[in-house]
């Protein structure tokens, strides 16, 4: 197959803006079923996102960044994501996200009938995720 | 005629009432290009938004979902966005129409109220209000509208509503807004068609359909209550602005109309001084 065939158009979009338009020649993500890679004339599905890094790989570099919650449409040479929040490496605050990180942790390790679980844990992969692309 | 005093008196206070609907109007005029920047910025994730949902419940016709079949209560909850200010024309009212004049039994309705215009008109006739917030309307975040549409979502899960509404302002352009009322949930497809070439891609769902539909659908109610808040602050700077605009060339032609007067009255004190004057100085001599 030549070359050009490879690429296919990736759309990430937020409700604040158009997070990423462009071509890529694979995009991997996580989703809540797991990890996934896609190449061209992958199968058409719609997924749900988990939080997770998002890697877009062009001819010229590897883009990173760090998605959290919603879902992606992915037809054979289009795939659009459209997450509720999305950040480059550069817009992470680091420092917040240890402290997130260390405030969910506490939430789960008090564990009393207050705290919600589910969101606390939520927010822990979130402030993970975040740790782990600025790495 | 009215004395030159009253005339001045009428014309100061008019162009003093006219700076500051000048202000006004430029005021909402840098807001107005803000929230419309801030409106096309988050069409895109709207438009595709609808298109995915729009797409996915088309091919899944025989899905039985709740989310597309409505609640067993008879309760219809309706969120009605308007500004926490006046003095924007009809903004706020023809929102309130929507609902007061529309076809909506007033016994059926639980109005959810964002921007307080709109929760003391429907308050005041008398509507049941379920849940009121100013503030979101001033900053439209979509973590506001996350929190809204969590609440409303989970209202109708415990049956408590049967059917959800919006009413806001749609933003077409700068001069163009029009008050809106539609459907949220059961889900309404309407007259939105596939395209032939659509109908043929056969889409394949991970988790499986029902579990990918239960978390697409809450997150796809939050984009369109933020798109409507988004708009809906942009409509009202909008509205604000034309309202602003003609109020201040409207004090434009009093104050002309008076300084007409007023050059009048003391053309005519002038003509009336000199007679007396001549009059009296014939009768001297």
């Amino acid at each position: 197959m030549a070359e050009e065939n490879k690429i296919f158009q990736v759309k990430i979009i937020t409700p604040d803006r158009v997070f990423y338009s462009g071509e890529a020649t694979m995009i991997e993500f996580n989703t809540t079923e797991g990890q996934i890679g896609v190449y061209k004339h992958h199968i058409p599905t719609t997924t749900v996102l988990a939080p997770g890094v998002v890697t877009i790989t062009n001819e010229e570099e590897v883009l990173r960044a760090a998605v959290h919650a919603g879902f992606a449409e992915i037809l054979g040479d289009q795939v659009t994501l459209l997450a509720e929040i999305a950040e480059w490496p550069d817009e992470i605050d680091e420092k917040r996200a240890e402290a997130a990180k260390e405030r969910a942790e506490e939430r789960i390790a008090v564990k009393n009938a207050a705290t919600d679980l589910i969101r606390a844990e939520y927010a822990l992969r979130k402030a993970l995720v975040r740790i782990e692309i600025k790495q | 005629m009215a004395s030159m005093r009253d005339i001045k008196r009428r014309k100061s206070s008019i162009s003093s009432t006219q700076q500051i609907t000048k202000a006004m109007k430029l005021v909402s005029t840098v807001k107005l290009q803000k929230a419309k920047v801030r409106a096309e910025q988050s069409n895109p994730y709207f438009e595709s938004m609808y298109s995915t949902v729009v797409s996915m419940l088309g091919r899944s016709e025989t899905v039985n979902h709740p989310y597309l079949n409505g609640g067993a209560s008879g309760k219809k909850a309706v969120i009605v966005i308007t500004s926490n200010r006046g003095l924007a024309g009809g903004y706020n009212s023809n929102v309130v129409k929507l609902i007061t004049e529309g076809e909506l039994k007033k016994e059926e309705l639980d109005i959810y109220a964002i921007g307080s215009k709109g929760f003391e008109a429907l308050s005041n006739k008398g509507y049941h209000i379920e849940y009121q917030n100013s503030d979101m309307i001033e900053t439209p975040t979509y973590a506001g509208a996350l929190t809204l549409s969590q609440q409303l979502l989970g209202a109708y899960k415990n049956g408590e509503i049967g059917e959800i509404y919006l009413a806001y302002t749609h933003f077409k352009n700068t001069v163009s807004h029009e008050p809106k009322l539609i459907k949220l949930l059961p889900i309404d497809l309407g007259d939105a068609e596939l395209s032939e070439e659509e109908k043929k891609v056969q889409m394949n769902y991970e988790p499986n359909e029902e579990e990918a539909l239960d978390q697409i659908i809450p997150k796809y109610i939050t984009s369109l209550l933020y798109g409507a808040l988004v708009e809906a602050a942009a409509s009202e700077n909008g509205a604000r602005m034309q309202a602003m605009d003609s109020a201040t060339s409207n004090a434009e032609d009093m104050i002309s109309d008076l300084s007409l007067k007023y050059n009048r009255a003391r053309q005519g004190s002038i003509t009336q001084e000199l007679t007396e004057i001549i009059a009296g100085a014939s009768a001297i001599s």
